[in-house]
């Protein structure tokens, strides 16, 4: 084996070609696989994450469901209670103003009754003393007699 | 495959030297080997126009079809990086790289029949080729003493020259007595230096030897006649795809494990 020029050429070549892979290919290609390493580990992480944020937001949506559904419940059952409440007041109010209608009805047919009544006795009274003045004819003085017809007539 | 070749493997020795012969031009030093030389500039033209096509067009998002492939080599020459290799280097990774692809390609030269390409350049009047670059020890050394002068590059950048020299002068055998340790130092160095040379000499000799082998022995395969060729051929092929994927891979591994070895700063 002599060292000749043909070994010094093929260490330039060699040497030309390390370089030249290192350059072009081996540095580009480590950089871009070593972005897509990173950007799928980020991607799995984004993915873990949101994961874990979705359940999240289910176990809170489900917990406001029942939440509505808790006060729905509320509401219904206070609205019947007030409607039975209206329903009674309503009832009692009825009542109360029936039995005024009945009270007011009695005392006018009463002070009907009394006008009547007191109608009567004056015309009676005046059928009396006219009567007895015709039966008596002068020897009664209408306004002597007057005070006994009225007792008279009051006796009616 | 040689068929039209049988007058020239009528004459085995002549058959099998001519195709052993580089096409070279020049003398001693100034020796180059055209062959060796162009074919593997080729294939590392044709590595950096995919490098270059690949690296151009990356899209991190949807790897598709050669970016797929060249992903998968790269995974696997990291994966064997970040295994074997202590420390940080940006260079080691694609060194790795590199040697694994371009000396599997010139091996893969070995499985192109033999005499096609010579048979080929012969109408243009090329009468000598050696087709596959690495059973020429000017490739294999290149290769491996590239890799040694960056052994002792990083040995000296990360021990220092005192800390590099005390691994020639106290290393394999140690010794807490001055004295002791002095009458080693001799012992010491001549091991050292063996071991530290052994690196690049045993690389690119198993890289040879081995793809020397696998062309003579395609060679003697050539020499059959053409009707009992296929059997032992196909078989030898099928076995040389192994062949040559694993000196790649071999070679690629002791690249990164003397690095690493000369990345290390422990005193021992």
């Amino acid at each position: 084996m002599n060292v000749t020029a043909t070994l010094i050429g093929q260490m330039g070549t060699f040497m030309v070609l390390i370089w030249f892979v290192m350059r072009y290919l081996w540095e580009p290609m480590t950089a871009a696989m070593a972005d897509r390493q990173k950007r799928i580990s980020d991607g799995l992480a984004a993915a873990d994450r949101g994961r874990n944020e979705l359940e999240l937001a289910q176990k809170k949506s489900a917990d406001y469901l029942k939440e509505a559904k808790q006060q729905a419940a509320d509401i219904v059952s206070q609205a019947n209670k007030r409607a039975s409440e209206v329903m009674e007041e309503n009832n009692v109010a009825l009542q109360a103003e029936r039995q005024r209608q009945l009270e007011a009805a009695r005392v006018e047919i009463e002070q009907e009754m009394n006008r009547a009544k007191a109608q009567l006795r004056e015309q009676v009274s005046d059928l009396v003393v006219s009567g007895v003045e015709k039966i008596l004819e002068r020897e009664i003085d209408s306004k002597a007699h007057a005070d006994f017809v009225e007792k008279l007539a009051d006796k009616l | 495959m040689s068929q039209s070749l049988e007058p020239a493997t009528a004459n085995p020795t002549t058959y099998i030297s001519h195709h052993l012969t580089n096409n070279s031009i020049g003398e001693g030093f100034w020796t180059w080997n055209l062959d060796t030389l162009i074919i593997s500039a080729l294939l590392a033209g044709l590595i950096m126009f995919v490098s270059y096509i690949a690296g151009k067009n990356i899209d991190p998002d949807k790897p598709t079809g050669l970016q797929n492939v060249l992903e998968g080599l790269l995974e696997f020459v990291e994966k064997q990086v970040k295994e074997m290799f202590d420390g940080y280097n940006p260079i080691i990774g694609p060194l790795a790289l590199t040697v694994f692809v371009w000396i599997f390609l010139m091996n893969a030269m070995d499985l192109i029949p033999v005499d096609l390409i010579p048979l080929l350049l012969s109408f243009v009047g090329v009468e000598y080729v050696k087709v596959v670059p690495t059973t020429d020890l000017a490739t294999t050394f290149a290769m491996s003493l590239t890799v040694f002068a960056m052994i002792v590059y990083y040995n000296i950048k990360v021990k220092g020259a005192w800390g590099y020299a005390k691994l020639f002068l106290f290393h394999p055998f140690a010794a807490s007595n001055p004295i002791v340790k002095v009458i080693l130092m001799p012992v010491n160095m001549l091991m050292t230096t063996i071991e530290e040379l052994s690196k690049p000499v045993s690389m690119s000799l198993r890289l040879f030897g081995n793809m020397f082998a696998g062309e003579l022995i395609f060679m003697l395969i050539a020499l059959m006649p053409f009707w009992v060729q296929f059997v032992p051929g196909g078989i030898w092929a099928i076995f040389h795809i192994l062949v040559i994927t694993l000196q790649a891979y071999i070679f690629m591994l002791l690249t990164i494990a003397y690095l690493s070895v000369a990345h290390q700063n422990e005193e021992h």
